[in-house]
């Protein structure tokens, strides 16, 4: 029996209920989408496991008392993902919105379509599909109610929950056509008649509520670290310090005497690259989290330490810049960069450093899982629910098909919960408790010192000024250990997918640019971060901007405008990127009007160049990430004591059409706080290979009093006809920047190590 | 021993150190109240004691004696909680939503010892509950419009 589970619950009796007349009891053959075309190129959602599906009849289903009940198979962190896609289904399908309702999606990626909820994808990738399945399911409405008044089909109408017949005034609720309507084949894909956006009803609008809101505001949300099973196990779990570590010996009486404490199982670890395995350790289950911990404190483990034993941030930063001094891998070569450096007027040389960090969901990592004849079952807050549902049953040596993985809301991912180490740990440990329910927690101090880090890197860039301070030459050297590390034999190169995040698709006119990748080992888990590596490339980069401006005596705002040059389409595969965020270089080429419309717009907002009180100074930053397009003026205050608060923060974001506009804002707004928080405060450090840092004293993140105070959202906006950008993740990146940037407006002092921390404080002050 | 949990008397089995997050939690199966940290960082264990805000993960269930325990669970029944409830839907504060419980929580206390508060009042009220979704300008327009401000 499970309690505490009124969502599952409600999901049973969907499943269960013989009286439940829907939309589609029998789906067809899955695969590349329902109304039969499929795409030779493989780009955006069809570059994904799984691909798209736009069948209505795995999407929507209607009971008779008309309520229409939405699958979101894409997982809720925040971004409103569970709000904004059945909206966009409920529109196309003239359903009220009141009568709508929301059910999780479990892992089945044959039935959904993709559900990896990361890259900043999911309404760029299903508007689409959502829209077809939502217009699909009308037009069976339309048919069923034709049909039933011996009428034209052309003669009738969908409106608002119920099709119309004007001619006789006649009107049936979708409720009466469901039955009717779910025996009547799918309209084809080149068959549906898609809205135009004036006929939207809440596309585009912005005035559709959460539909967790009240949940979440009551304490009733159920989070996976909020599953309860009648009779479950609680344990954590101690882990090796050290990446490749191992357990030499531990105490295994001990623990038994915290009452409470049932027993304790080692887990096998994967040795380095580990991927999304558990690195082992030894585990203590116990009948409450509280006493699991009170038992792990006694084990009185002792490890091997392996080969990462002496990692150490400082000279780890130290091999870094050696290695960004000296040449590396060509990521992009324009011109002749050696020449025009070596016959320059002046040249601006300027080294950053970004360090390490973690995701630090509120919600730490936790699952819970049993197995029942053969049978696994899992409750669990992931990003990736497909991903975690084969490993589970890869670990466990069972079928996909015996694994089922009930997707609950996520308190934050960040990226961290893409990686389903921690739902394998909890399979591991129910198998090892003869199939009883087990639910593994983490601690905040685990999710810190175990984690898949934001990767470190030093960024070095070098540029030759001609005679009217621009840059007649460009040199970056990036250099940082890749996620690819945790995959495989550790190419010690950022892979495509990282040097697509800034660092060769740079939209500046710059005759000679040469863009370089030095080698970098990883020493820990590497892994996604928001924005990823869009952080540390655009913090050098648009630091080194204002810098160069400032070389040059030039407005940094005119100067970046004048990088970028003319308004133009840049193909990104003539910058080497073979990535493009997954999506095709024809419909997403980098378009620098985009970028250029973001600037002026944010600067408009913000009042650039208006005269600012003593202390204070305004920075700008621009970044393209994730295709859509970001700008930010950062309003900074710094007091005598090199204190910093950040009055003000224009946003103006260029993600196409928005689709929920409410909730692009949000993100916007949640994008600025994290922003700063990263550049102000957050790192992570490593010394003899273990994480410094244990919790949130030490791994510092914003607090309201800290936060930017007034966020402005800008959105600028496109038709409906254009394809859609990402939200969650672009407006991170020219925070930093543009934080930075207003720094040096305010005091002269140029940042160019993160965090910021006490860097402005007067000798002798922290 | 007993606990009085929103207004209802609870016999609870546990060990007298144990912190009422977890009696809450994992004896009660009451989840409302969010584990974040462990350690008083962070807020999402936020509860009232007596209608003062304490971390829950901080208290051992052996000193809380008749103390009348107040959870993100009654708030719907709170004249104070449920306004917050109603201004944090409205203003739309939530993301992910994980520590709008113990967000809530501190507002409530917040208010109910200032009625009208000011920003730096909700700065000190409010700066050791960390949403890391970044909803901070909203949680102050909403505390404010609950506030009548």
């Amino acid at each position: 029996m499970i309690a505490n589970m009124s969502r599952r619950a409600f999901l049973g009796t969907l499943g269960a209920a013989g009286l439940f007349l829907v939309v589609g009891c029998e789906r067809r053959a899955p695969a590349s989408g329902a109304s039969g075309a499929t795409t030779p190129a493989k780009y955006g959602a069809d570059s994904m496991p799984h691909g798209a599906v736009d069948d209505p009849l795995a999407f929507v289903h209607i009971a008779p008392d008309g309520t229409v009940t939405v699958t979101c198979h894409r997982q809720e962190m925040g971004q409103g993902v569970r709000t904004s896609l059945p909206m966009v289904v409920a529109d196309e399908l003239e359903a009220d919105w009141s009568r709508v309702r929301v059910q999780q999606a479990n892992a089945d990626e044959v039935r959904y379509g993709n559900q990896d909820t990361d890259g900043s994808r999911s309404m760029r990738h299903f508007f689409g599909p959502m829209r077809r399945c939502g217009a699909a399911a009308r037009q069976m409405l339309e048919q069923a109610a034709a049909a039933g008044w011996g009428v034209n089909v052309a003669e009738v109408e969908a409106v608002n929950h119920e099709v119309v017949h004007r001619p006789s005034n006649r009107r049936i609720g979708y409720g009466e056509l469901a039955d009717a309507a779910s025996h009547l084949k799918v309209p084809t894909r080149d068959s549906l008649r898609l809205k135009t956006p004036e006929q939207f009803r809440y596309i585009g609008k912005g005035e559709v509520r959460l539909i967790d809101g009240p949940d979440i505001v009551s304490g009733r949300a159920h989070y996976g670290i909020d599953t309860v099973i009648d009779g479950m196990f609680h344990a954590v779990v101690a882990r090796p310090p050290v990446y490749g570590g191992k357990v030499t010996s531990y105490d295994a009486q001990a623990p038994l005497k915290v009452p409470g404490v049932v027993k304790v199982i080692e887990i096998a670890g994967t040795p380095p690259p580990s991927e999304f395995w558990p690195v082992g350790g030894v585990a203590v289950i116990a009948r409450t989290t509280w006493a699991a911990i009170q038992g792990r404190n006694a084990l009185n483990i002792t490890w091997d330490d392996g080969p990462n034993a002496s990692y150490d941030s400082k000279t780890y930063r130290a091999e870094l810049e050696q290695a960004a001094r000296a040449p590396g891998d060509v990521v992009l070569d324009r011109g002749d960069v050696s020449s025009a450096l070596q016959g320059a007027a002046r040249r601006v040389t300027a080294e950053y450093y970004i360090p390490h960090m973690a995701q630090a969901p509120m919600e730490p990592p936790a699952a819970t899982a049993r197995i029942v004849d053969g049978r696994c079952e899992v409750w669990t807050a992931t990003q990736a629910p497909q991903t975690t549902r084969e490993h589970v049953a890869k670990r466990l040596g069972l079928a996909v098909e015996n694994v089922t993985v009930h997707v609950t809301l996520l308190g934050g991912g960040f990226g961290r919960k893409s990686k389903p180490d921690y739902v394998v740990e909890a399979a591991v440990l129910s198998q090892a408790m003869d199939g009883a329910p087990v639910k593994v927690t983490w601690t905040r101090d685990d999710d810190i010192q175990h984690g898949y880090y934001h990767t470190v890197s030093v960024e070095r860039l070098e540029a030759a000024l001609d005679a009217n301070g621009r840059p007649a030459a460009w040199l970056h050297r990036s250099v940082a250990p890749s996620i690819a590390s945790i995959f495989g034999p550790d190419p010690q190169h950022e892979a495509p997918f990282e040097r697509g995040m800034g660092l060769a698709n740079v939209p500046f006119a710059i005759p000679n640019l040469r863009v370089e990748n030095p080698a970098a080992r990883a020493h820990v888990r590497i892994g996604w971060y928001r924005s990823v590596s869009n952080i540390p490339h655009a913090f050098a980069i648009q630091s080194f901007v204002a810098e160069l401006a400032a070389a040059a005596g030039r407005d940094p705002k005119e100067y970046l405008l004048d990088l970028i040059g003319p308004d133009r389409h840049i193909d990104p595969r003539t910058l080497n990127d073979s990535w493009n965020y997954t999506e095709s270089p024809d419909l997403y080429p980098l378009d620098t009007g985009r970028l250029r419309r973001v600037i002026e717009r944010a600067a408009k907002e913000a009042g650039w160049g208006r005269q600012v009180p003593a202390g204070q100074g305004l920075g700008i930053a621009v970044h393209y990430s994730f295709v859509t397009y970001v700008a930010a003026v950062v309003q900074v205050a710094v007091n005598e004591k090199g204190g910093i608060a950040i009055p003000r923060i224009d946003i103006a974001i260029d993600s196409g059409a928005q689709v929920n506009p409410e909730r692009v804002r949000s993100q916007a707004e949640g994008a600025c706080v994290m922003g700063a928080g990263n550049a102000l405060a957050s790192e992570i450090s490593f010394k003899a290979g273990r994480v410094e840092q244990s919790n949130f004293n030490d791994y510092v993140v914003a607090r309201i009093d800290a936060a930017p105070r007034d966020i402005h959202v800008h959105l600028v906006g496109s038709d409906f006809e254009a394809p859609l950008g990402g939200v969650g993740e672009p407006g991170v990146p020219p925070i930093a920047p543009a934080l930075a940037n207003a720094i040096f407006a305010a005091t002269g002092k140029r940042i160019r190590s993160l965090p910021i921390r006490d860097q402005l404080a007067a000798k002798g002050e922290t | 021993m007993q606990l009085q949990v929103n207004g209802q008397s609870y016999t609870v089995d546990a060990p007298p150190d144990t912190p009422l997050l977890w009696a809450l939690r994992d004896v009660l199966h009451m989840t409302g109240t969010k584990f974040g940290c462990g350690v008083g960082l962070c807020g999402a264990c936020t509860v009232h004691l007596d209608g003062e805000a304490v971390r829950a993960c901080l208290t051992q269930v052996s000193t809380i004696g008749a103390r009348k325990i107040t959870t993100i669970e009654a708030m719907e029944s709170d004249a104070v909680g449920k306004r917050l409830q109603s201004a944090w839907l409205d203003i739309g504060v939530p993301q992910c939503g994980y520590c709008q419980p113990g967000q809530i929580m501190s507002a409530a206390a917040l208010l109910r010892q200032t009625p009208k508060p000011g920003d730096a009042d909700i700065d000190a009220a409010m700066s050791g509950n960390i949403c890391r979704c970044g909803t901070y300008p909203r949680i102050r327009a909403a505390i404010k419009r609950a506030a009548g401000l």
